[in-house]
């Protein structure tokens, strides 16, 4: 296509979008001359240059639509109809200009009719400037509206002859370099500077920086081992510098998310004037950036969720009047940054979604038994929007709306890492909640070994790495010839990556065990051996190999290396194949495993300092990782680790147990609540099922007592004891534990793993702890006789739940005093609205283990009070 | 390329088990000793791996694999050992046809490019579009597109 052609297609597209917003904004503040001007340039500057490139059909058709806005500007009154009518003409002129680039000619059409009519409308010149035209309450509101400024500010030069063309053009030029800033700053911005920069350059430069950045590592490697180089303090310089290239490059690939947000104020617009409602647009926070290619990509899904809201979220004016509301609705959208995070949320204030619908439907269409329905909240009711298939149900869109394409929103988002979360309440609206990684260029993964050959394996679908040996308790075992592994409670099916790879026959069966999820399924691939987590730039496979499912793209490691990042779908498919002759042995086996582990517990044997065994129950342990040693840091005297992006505390268990000085580094990593710790090991040896029976009680602290683990008298340790030395915080306040030691606290959880999670937290605390698997046996705990100041229980267990227990005790005279802490998977409003009325004095989110302690105190507190 | 008969070709030329090949230096963008090569599990053999070039990844093919040639004597690029490479631009990808030895850039006319002999081994017919009669050996003029199909020449054979 003709250069000139590509260029004006280009720059007119935008200018069109850029116009679809001031025309909204104009019509809602038409006295603002400022707006005026700039539509009437951008619609200027088209029907110049398309006189210049002869396309006469845009041209007529762009001339009658700037007579018509010429009147606006001698005094015109601006009405809702004429902004039609122009917003119209501009659909026009955008299916022209398609028309353009297809056939590189204008399209044959006839556009009298839209000249017809602009004519008759412009020769209805009205008095000039009324006040108060338009229906103001539906136009969509922008964040800052600019200031008013006089009418006749709009440029002279605008009523053009054609020999001024250029000089408007390098005017309109400027303002739509400032329409890469969020709409509402348009016009103010005139005179920023900025150029027009292609994105293959951008990402031309993108690539050379990461060249440079590879070289420079090399670099630094080379004076690494050359102790007094001469290279070193300018090639400190140089890192420097290319650090901040770097950052620099990424930053011109960042864009205002408000680029997306463009064309919503037209669409919000169209649709209340289609349906009849009134609707506003508030946009905040539309300067936030993030990298181009997301902001591709979370366009349609946002758009999507808006015309959603508007469309089904927000109720007709009546309706609205009748619920006691405001007539217009508001849609309000929101950006911010959070971590490497962006968050979007959309929200509107209509009537919510109809939670009894979706229940209904998801029964119906076989999502969901009542049963499992009837244990839901509403808000993991209203999630079930999200799913496939639920889409399609037409009566249920009509009338509660949300459902068209909900899934398609959830996996476009999913595919770029992102989640997206809703909350609604029953008549006051609803809220999505997006989050999206900055960029997809980058992502955390897994480097291992397999077949002598490395790859990456997205950190994303790691669950965790178990080591498995040959002998031992962790050791693979066969079912004929398909691999699995015992791994606490459940029969991992295993496969090698070298045989799925074809890189040769699995000889033995040691090596580390990479758990991985892919969507339910879990599984465990074999490699070799595993090396790191890194921070990989996903480069697209070639096509010539696109075709090998296993791989997902290909990346340059930091030595320079090229390796292939794997795919975990794809290695999931190599499993099914396995799988589909295996199982018809492997439930047996799962069975008789779970019996036999029921009255044991997994428990992680480390060694670090002495020689003696130490351990800690698995459950409580969220990743084993090694961390090169060279990443550790030392600030204010502590020993510090990056780990995900976060600054993670390295704590020693006693201080024989010394940090390595080069190679890998084995810690256990202990997360809770966003923050993690690390304890230094000297080496993992080994996961073991056994009874845990401390023995011998322990005055050490940071020792919870000795237990004989497999034949070995093994060093039980209090996690946490070394909680609170990482984050003074970690347990809110830990004084006055001695004072409280004399409460007790009955937990009950009929998850043994919350048992084993919870019981020592709360010890922990200062409390002491029973803890009971169910309703019955806590109630038969309560009249045994021994005294418990506080409850803990879980709210959903089968037979008789939290409710059901509550209601027990508050009947039972010696019991109706003691407080109750209901702990729940999910809190919602409706949770607590119920747990209130059957005597719940508290309500904590279950992972929320701050929470919880502080929840104990306060209701402690309140006990010895009132004793 | 042109059909104008009298035209001066330049021709990048080297050798893959024996045989002269020849490509148009417009369509090679470099020529490279390639190391460090990553294998690519549950390829076509004809695929030696992918290899980072100044931030790119290159897909590098065995030459003498892609056509079936056969290796006499003992600068043979196997799949460890690749002396040289050609690095082609194709469809905004990068790849490098692995050879044995990289020779002079000839100046050639295209008048005196002759069609493939019928008799030609298929596979390789139908990656050539010609052949140049020079002193004491023939030329084998490659289509870079033709060459790096590797999709159709499977799904032919």
């Amino acid at each position: 296509m003709d250069e000139l052609l590509r260029d004006f297609l280009n720059e007119t597209g935008e200018s069109l979008d850029l116009v679809d917003a001031e025309l909204v904004r104009f019509e809602q503040d038409p006295n603002n001359g400022q707006i005026l001007g700039n539509i009437f340039r951008l619609v200027h500057t088209i029907k110049g240059t398309c006189g210049f490139l002869a396309l006469s059909r845009l041209e007529t058709l762009t001339h009658a639509a700037e007579t018509l806005m010429g009147k606006f500007r001698d005094g015109m009154p601006v009405t809702a109809d004429a902004v039609t009518l122009i917003l119209a003409t501009l659909d026009r002129i955008k299916t022209i200009l398609d028309g353009i680039e297809r056939l590189e000619q204008e399209p044959a059409g006839d556009d009298n009719d839209l000249i017809e009519r602009l004519g008759s409308m412009a020769r209805h010149e009205g008095p000039p400037r009324q006040e108060s035209p338009a229906r103001q309450d539906n136009a969509a509101r922008q964040e800052n509206p600019p200031p008013q400024s006089a009418p006749d500010v709009a440029p002279e030069r605008a009523d053009a002859e054609p020999a001024a063309a250029p000089a408007i053009e390098a005017g309109a030029q400027v303002t739509f370099e400032a329409g890469d800033k969020p709409a509402a700053e348009v016009g103010e911005k005139l005179a920023t500077h900025s150029i027009r920069v292609s994105v293959e350059t951008l990402d031309h430069l993108m690539t050379t920086v990461s060249e440079l950045v590879l070289t420079r590592n090399q670099l630094l490697e080379i004076v690494r081992r050359h102790e007094d180089s001469d290279f070193k303090v300018p090639l400190q310089r140089l890192s420097n510098v290319t650090a901040e290239l770097q950052e620099g490059v990424m930053k011109t690939r960042m864009q205002p998310i408000g680029n997306a947000w463009q064309k919503l104020p037209r669409i919000v617009r169209d649709l209340g004037a289609e349906l009849d409602k009134d609707i506003e647009l508030e946009m905040y926070g539309a300067e936030t950036e993030l990298d181009r290619q997301v902001l591709e990509l979370v366009k349609d899904p946002l758009t999507h969720l808006v015309r959603n809201c508007a469309d089904h979220g927000i109720e007709g004016p009546a309706e609205r009047m009748a619920a006691g509301k405001t007539k217009n609705g508001t849609i309000r959208l929101s950006a911010c940054h959070q971590g490497g995070h962006i968050i979007i949320e959309i929200a509107d204030d209509g009537r919510g979604l109809d939670t009894m619908r979706i229940r209904a439907k998801a029964i119906e269409s076989g999502l969901a038994t009542e049963a499992e329905m009837a244990a839901k909240s509403d808000g993991e009711i209203c999630n079930f929007i999200f799913s496939p298939g639920f889409s399609t149900a037409a009566e249920v869109t009509s009338i509660s709306g949300r459902g068209v394409g909900m899934d398609v929103v959830r996996s476009n988002i999913e595919q770029i890492g992102g989640t997206v979360d809703l909350k609604s309440i029953p008549g006051g609206g609803a809220t999505f909640t997006i989050k999206i990684p900055l960029t997809l260029a980058i992502v955390s993964a897994l480097i291992v070994e397999a077949g002598g050959e490395r790859f990456a394996i997205p950190q994303l679908s790691v669950l965790e790495l178990v080591r498995a040996g040959s002998s031992g308790e962790h050791r693979i075992e066969r079912i004929k010839d398909t691999p699995v592994l015992r791994l606490r409670n459940t029969l991992l099916p295993l496969l090698h990556l070298k045989e799925v790879l074809k890189l040769g026959a699995a000889d033995s069966d040691g090596g580390f065990v990479v758990v991985t999820q892919v969507g339910n399924l879990v599984f465990g691939a074999i490699v070799d051996s595993v090396f790191h987590t890194e921070e990989i730039v996903i480069k697209p496979m070639s096509s010539k190999l696109r075709h090998i499912g296993v791989f997902s793209g290909t990346t340059i490691l930091g030595d320079g290396s090229v390796i292939m990042i794997l795919d975990p779908n794809g290695v999931a498919q190599a499993l099914g194949r396995a799988a589909q002759t295996a199982q018809a042995d492997a439930p047996e086996l799962k069975q008789s495993a779970e019996i036999a582990s029921e009255a044991t517990v997994s428990l992680l044997v480390f060694r670090a300092g002495s020689q003696q065994p130490k351990a800690v129950p698995l459950s409580l342990v969220t990743r084993l990782e090694e961390i090169d040693c060279r990443r550790i840091e030392i600030s204010d005297g502590r020993h510090l680790v990056q780990y995900r992006d976060q600054l993670m505390p390295l704590l020693r268990i006693d201080t024989e147990t010394g940090l390595k000085h080069e190679g890998a580094q084995p810690i256990l990593v202990f997360s809770d609540h966003g923050r993690s710790m690390g304890l230094v090991v000297d080496e993992i040896v080994d996961i073991v099922e056994d009874r845990l029976d401390i023995e011998v009680a322990s005055n050490r602290p940071g020792v919870l007592g000795y237990a004989v683990v497999k034949g070995l008298t093994t060093e039980i340790v209090d996690v946490g004891h070394f909680l609170p030395q990482a984050f003074e915080d970690w347990f809110r306040n830990r004084d006055g534990t001695a004072a409280r030691a004399a409460h007790s606290v009955l937990l009950v959880d009929d998850s043994a793993f919350f048992r084993d999670m919870l019981a020592p937290l709360i010890k922990a605390a200062g409390y002491q702890v029973v803890a009971v698997g169910s309703a019955a046996d806590a109630l038969a705990a309560l009249k045994s006789g021994a005294r418990f100041d506080l409850v803990v229980t879980d709210v959903e267990m089968p037979d008789m739940d939290g409710f059901a227990l509550a209601e027990a005790m508050r009947r039972a005279p010696g019991t109706a005093a003691i407080p109750i802490i209901a702990l729940a998977a999910m809190v919602s409003a409706d949770a607590i609205e119920r747990g209130r009325a059957v005597g719940f004095h508290d309500f904590v989110a279950k992972f929320d283990r701050t929470g919880l302690i502080a929840a104990i105190k306060e209701q402690s507190a309140d006990v010895e009070r009132a004793a | 390329m042109t059909n104008d008969s009298a035209k001066l070709t330049e021709y990048v030329t080297f050798t893959s088990a024996g045989q002269l090949f020849g490509l148009p230096i417009e369509r090679v963008q470099d020529v490279f000793k390639p190391t460090n090569i990553t294998r690519v599990p549950l390829a076509g053999s004809e695929i030696a791996g992918v290899l980072n070039l100044r931030g790119r990844i290159v897909t590098a093919i065995h030459l003498s694999a892609r056509l079936d040639l056969e290796h006499r004597g003992h600068a043979a690029a196997t799949k460890d050992y690749a002396p040289m490479a050609i690095g082609l631009e194709y469809e905004a990808e990068s790849f490098g046809l692995l050879v044995d030895f990289v020779g002079e850039v000839l100046k050639l006319t295209e008048a005196d490019r002759e069609p493939n002999p019928i008799n030609l081994d298929r596979k390789l017919a139908r990656v050539s579009s010609g052949v140049f009669r020079l002193d004491g050996q023939l030329l084998v003029v490659l289509d870079v597109g033709r060459v790096l199909d590797l999709g159709a020449e499977a799904a032919a054979a």
